[in-house]
């Protein structure tokens, strides 16, 4: 039996094509996944990310397990409601999960994680938390919006208890706050301003009705995906897993090695792999032959070796085929891509493709 | 959904055809088909003058989301493809039984038994639904 979310009906009755994923029934999109991509990013979209799952640590020495637990140094967060992203590694360096902490207060933070992961997720932070005396609270119950797009944040402002209104709308990127029952966080998973906010499902459904109301898209997980390759950000299961480091996946900036003696699970074998050099490169590719790049599709590089694309798909604001890559250690700035046994060229660029509503590689 | 043009015949893999006054045979996908794959972004063709088997590799259409494989729902030689497609693949999602088809076969004989009318097509869509 699949898990619905409490929008789950104000999907259907918005038009959705439900598609299962990861155990839950989530809107794939209303219509047109691309008119929905293209709302965000010259608007505002909502999408129902109440799958995600919310964990709550508390205990006298939550930042000291978390210190331990995570690649990124919870240390850095010295004001209440900062979030950090931050990889979660097994003791060989490989990622179990990508997510974001917030900052509550000393005793508590509050970790979002993904969907498809969760049991593996809290087993393993409730197995490491054990020696920490730490209370793993899973928030089942709240639901999760996340309102993306250069207008989100003044068009979301209303669903806000007008007490409330204005610190939120003077959050800075990356900082979250408590607003009585709500959580908001200027945070996101598109490249474009927002927030994501974290409430009981009985407000979430209000928080829809009003939001589709004043003119924000309801979006689905496929425009989702396409906004977030745009922005390059990871996906999870896709450009990395337990078999890869954050090093090969493009994340190395999210790797706290100061201090030195902060010994995080996964430091070990991370120092190894970066000593040893020859890592593999994680890059952004640009098609220039007609055609559209695909997950696990084969990269050749002449005379250096071979690679694979981890996430690719059409980017709608640039009109052409994007992706992300995992290929040799070289210094190269093209490729072929095997797609139905033609080798097609692609370019090798800087990500992100698109942030804030603009294209940044040249075409 | 909406209605099945009457004047074609339908594939289980939800392509149509039409039989034009030349002889010649008018391929596209069908609306059921458009629908699931949504918005169209790229389409393969085949090159003019091929000869294409019954069930053979005819085109590729790609949506944001996947690439799916067109078959030849009847042997042919390729007399002209839809070259529109080239920068407008949507025009599938927007017109899938007119300005939207892809490949105008000449037939090369041989069986054509799997071919379905409009009502064996919708009962056949029906059963899918269930």
């Amino acid at each position: 039996m699949s898990k619905k979310t409490p929008l789950y009906d104000k999907h259907v009755e918005a038009g959705a094509r439900i598609v299962d994923f990861g155990g839950w029934d989530m809107p794939l999109h209303y219509g047109s996944q691309k008119d929905e991509h293209r709302s965000v990013r010259q608007r505002a979209g909502v999408f129902d990310v109440s799958h995600m799952t919310i964990v709550d640590l508390g205990g006298e020495r939550t930042r000291e397990f978390l210190r331990h637990l995570l690649a990124n140094d919870v240390a850095k967060l010295a004001i209440r409601g900062k979030a950090l992203y931050s990889c979660m590694l097994n003791a060989d360096g490989g990622v179990i999960d990508d997510l974001i902490v917030y900052y509550l207060d000393d005793a508590r933070y509050r970790l979002i994680v993904n969907a498809a992961t969760r049991e593996k997720d809290l087993a393993w932070i409730r197995e490491q938390g054990g020696d920490y005396d730490i209370v793993v609270t899973e928030r089942g119950e709240l639901a999760m919006l996340a309102i993306q797009g250069p207008k989100a944040r003044e068009l979301a402002a209303p669903c806000i208890d007008a007490e409330w209104r204005q610190q939120a709308l003077e959050l800075k990127p990356f900082n979250g706050m408590d607003a009585g029952d709500l959580f908001i966080a200027r945070t996101g998973y598109t490249g474009e301003d927002g927030w994501e906010i974290v409430m009981p499902a009985s407000r979430a459904t209000v928080a829809w009705d009003r939001l589709l109301a004043a003119g924000v898209a309801p979006c689905g997980l496929g425009a989702r995906d396409t906004l977030r390759l745009e922005a390059a950000m990871n996906l999870y299961g896709n450009d990395m897993d337990e078999s890869v480091s954050p090093l090969e996946a493009g994340l190395g900036w999210t790797v706290a090695w100061k201090p030195a003696d902060r010994a995080f699970i996964g430091r070990e074998p991370l120092e190894k792999l970066r000593g040893d050099g020859g890592l593999r490169r994680f890059v952004g590719l640009l098609l220039e032959d007609r055609g559209v790049l695909r997950d696990h599709q084969h990269i050749v590089v002449d005379n250096i070796g071979d690679g694979q694309i981890t996430s690719g798909g059409f980017s709608p604001t640039i009109g052409r085929s994007i992706a992300l890559a995992r290929v040799p250690a070289g210094d190269y700035d093209r490729a072929r891509v095997d797609i139905r046994g033609k080798l097609l060229n692609v370019r090798i660029v800087e990500t992100p493709f698109v942030r804030n509503g603009k294209i940044r590689v040249d075409l | 959904m909406s209605e099945l043009p009457g004047d074609l015949l339908y594939t289980k893999e939800h392509e149509w055809l039409r039989r034009e006054d030349d002889g010649s045979v008018t391929i596209g996908i069908t609306d059921h088909a458009q629908s699931a794959l949504g918005d169209l972004v790229y389409v393969e063709l085949p090159e003019v003058g091929q000869d294409l088997d019954s069930g053979g590799d005819m085109a590729v259409v790609e949506s944001v989301k996947a690439a799916s494989d067109v078959f030849a729902p009847i042997a042919g030689n390729v007399v002209s493809v839809n070259e529109e497609l080239s920068d407008d693949p949507e025009k599938i999602n927007s017109d899938p039984y007119g300005d939207g088809w892809i490949v105008r076969l000449q037939p090369g004989g041989g069986d054509d038994d799997d071919l379905m009318a409009p009502d064996a097509y919708q009962t056949y869509l029906d059963e899918l639904d269930d």
